[in-house]
């Protein structure tokens, strides 16, 4: 049991920690750090950087939590740690 | 029908709503009172969880501080999003597997320690009871703007309508109020979005219309705005003002501020289970970004809207006396001020101050508001009138920063019933944040500090009545605060993100994803997280908010590496990880049980009786 509790625990981390990666780079490094690179590219009359500051990072963060609580709620039944 | 009596209709049914909500929705156990039974569907709570975050100062200040900042206000944008990334992945699932009521529960008994308790229970109070005070003083503004009644009846009839049902329901009230508050809120604020996205650009998606272009022909909407605005002085509006630094960490801040406050923690307490807790995080951003992504194109289009109205189609003024209703409407509110400074009769908007700070109005003798030769109102602190560099005219007018969302179905001429929604919405956003708050602050006091230390022994109806009796008391006192601000209640945003940033989220976290954090450690860290950005806010703030206290003066220059006081949350957070964590490397390990308890926490399994095993 504690050696699958502790896989199950580094498969969460594992997926964390990739999900997390992407929430740094739609926000701090698209929408603020690259933002001027990033305007080069127009999509519609919105520059790419400025779209990630203020509607981008919002739609990725939606998408990184369904994505984290579907995959999270497979980990539990591979690990057979799932609630009833 | 006129618009007074369309407003007091539209406050007066969400008011009855609200009242019949609470009757419905009585508790009867402490479970329901502190966490609604736990059984509220992850969807619904998501929905509360939503109303619970958006305050007033999202539903009526944030659009005007887009506005206003352009490109800049991204990390409010982003920060106060970007959070519930964090809640849901590093917190919600596992605190509710927990399966207590209140976050200084958690952190007492993980870390076996009630100084933990007690200084987790104060942060809480600290940064509840500051923000609880904007949200009553929201109310009592919203009243005394659209239903012209005094601003402490406002906040009085506010209190009476909270007290009911949060008293009577605690979190099982509350949680359906905020349901029903946040369809309120979410109407008010997309209605008028849709149609004046509809208006200017003819695309009715608001988020869709910010990328368009001009119904009019003249180009895109924000190519059209960065232009106007350079031509009138200004700083274009999508372009960077601030430091990269200094928003990257205003950002974070705000994000770790956003996951470490307790009102919106609790909240994932109330669902079955932890998969629940996973997936009522997404569908409360949902519900969030809804708001937040219309933000932008509200912001945008109403500084547009504002210009063009003003400045008028040759953009050289507009005659006083040919200005619309809402212009002198909003005037006479004090948010919206006008000196003639070069004597044309018209009024002109561009960059620069056209008072030395906020407008001084003067008053007759009656107290009636005294008026000029356009019947305008007198102001008496006019600036200099000179003219900003790169700008055509001196600006003329002061623009409170609300009025971007209060006033712009005016400005863009919708129906009477669209003000009074807004009115409503209004209410409904500072009514149900106020809501959560205070059931965080009472539950705090009933079951940390009295259930938990001072008397173990009370029974569970004699809790129930105290939680009552905390609540009554927390609604009293943040009435009152309310009536009677503070010198700092301005500041108050920043300090409750701060504590909440600084100390509340590494203790979680690490009592989470940290086996060997033992009680000194946390402890050290949450004093030194929170010592630290104390110490940053008051320098430049003023010790204790006490105005002329502070060492330097709160400009860029002397910020430390440019580093604005509101931006320390996350440094503070950073002070708070590295300091427990060599301190518990230093001290004895935690005990084995508590080891075990961190193990069980990491598992689903068994949520139902989580601190059973």
């Amino acid at each position: 049991m504690s050696g699958s509790a502790g896989d199950y625990w580094k498969a969460n981390i594992r997926l964390v920690s990739i999900l997390l990666a992407i929430w740094f780079v739609v926000s701090y490094l698209f929408g603020i750090i690259l933002v001027d690179v990033l305007n080069q590219i127009q999509i519609g009359g919105v520059g790419l950087g400025f779209w990630f500051a203020q509607q981008g990072s919002i739609f990725t963060f939606l998408i990184l939590i369904f994505v984290y609580a579907k995959k999270m709620n497979a980990l539990d039944r591979k690990f057979n740690v799932h609630e009833d | 029908m006129d618009l007074q009596t369309l407003t007091y209709l539209f406050v007066g049914g969400t008011f009855a709503l609200y009242i019949g909500i609470a009757i419905w929705a009585r508790a009867s156990t402490t479970g329901e009172f502190y966490v609604a039974g736990k059984g509220v569907h992850p969807i619904a709570n998501g929905m509360a969880t939503a109303a619970d975050w958006m305050s007033a100062a999202s539903f009526i200040s944030m659009a005007g501080l887009i506005a206003f900042k352009g490109y800049d206000a991204s990390v409010y944008l982003m920060g106060w999003t970007g959070g519930y990334v964090l809640l849901a992945m590093l917190l919600a699932p596992y605190l509710r597997k927990f399966g207590k009521f209140t976050v200084p529960e958690f952190i007492g008994e993980r870390y076996y320690s009630q100084t933990a308790r007690v200084v987790a229970v104060i942060c809480l109070i600290v940064a509840s009871i500051t923000y609880v005070i904007g949200q009553m003083k929201g109310v009592g503004v919203a009243f005394g703007r659209f239903l012209e009644v005094d601003f402490e009846v406002g906040v009085l009839v506010g209190m009476s309508i909270v007290f009911i049902y949060a008293v009577l329901g605690g979190m099982k009230g509350i949680t359906y109020t905020q349901i029903a508050q946040y369809c309120v809120l979410i109407f008010a604020y997309t209605i008028p979005a849709i149609f004046i996205s509809l208006t200017l650009t003819g695309n009715p998606v608001p988020q869709l219309g910010l990328g368009s272009e001009l119904a009019d022909g003249s180009g895109y909407m924000l190519a059209k705005l960065d232009t106007v605005m350079m031509e009138l002085g200004f700083k274009a509006y999508t372009v960077q003002k601030g430091t990269s630094l200094n928003m990257v960490l205003l950002t974070l801040s705000l994000m770790i501020g956003t996951a470490g406050l307790p009102h919106v923690i609790i909240r994932f307490f109330t669902v079955p289970k932890v998969r629940d807790a996973r997936a009522s995080a997404g569908w409360a951003l949902v519900f969030i970004a809804i708001l937040y992504t219309t933000a932008p194109a509200v912001g945008s289009m109403a500084r547009l809207n504002m210009i063009n109205t003003v400045n008028g189609v040759d953009s050289q003024g507009t005659a006083y006396t040919d200005l619309p209703s809402w212009f002198k409407r909003w005037e006479n509110t004090g948010l919206l001020a006008w000196y003639d400074h070069n004597g044309d009769g018209k009024v002109q908007h561009a960059a620069g101050s056209a008072f030395k700070g906020k407008p001084k109005f003067v008053a007759n003798e009656d107290g009636s508001a005294k008026r000029g030769g356009y019947e305008e109102r007198v102001v008496s602190n006019p600036s200099d009138g000179g003219r900003k560099e790169g700008a055509p005219f001196a600006n003329e007018i002061y623009v409170d920063r609300d009025i971007m969302v209060l006033a712009n179905p005016e400005i863009a001429d919708l129906p009477f019933w669209v003000i009074a929604l807004v009115a409503a919405g209004g209410l409904a956003a500072a009514l149900s944040t106020a809501a959560g708050l205070l059931l965080a602050i009472s539950s705090a006091i009933s079951h940390d500090l009295l259930k938990g230390i001072l008397r173990p022994d009370i029974s569970e109806k004699q809790e129930l009545l105290a939680g009552r009796i905390a609540m009554a008391g927390a609604i009293i006192v943040a009435g009152y605060l309310g009536m009677n601000p503070p010198g700092f209640a301005a500041q108050v945003v920043a300090l409750a993100f701060g504590l909440a940033a600084s100390s509340i989220f590494p203790a979680l976290m690490m009592g989470i994803f940290y086996k060997k954090m033992n009680n000194t450690g946390a402890v050290a860290g949450m004093l030194a997280g929170l010592g630290s950005t104390l110490i940053y806010i008051f320098i430049y703030k003023g010790w204790f908010f006490i105005p002329e206290t502070n060492n330097l003066a709160n400009t860029a220059d002397n910020w430390v590496m440019g580093i604005q006081p509101e931006s320390f949350g996350a440094v503070g957070a950073l002070i708070n990880f590295v300091v427990a964590i060599i301190v518990s490397k230093v001290t004895a390990a935690p005990p084995e049980h508590i080891q075990h308890l961190v193990e069980d926490i990491r598992v689903p399994k068994g949520a139902g009786a989580a601190s059973g095993h």
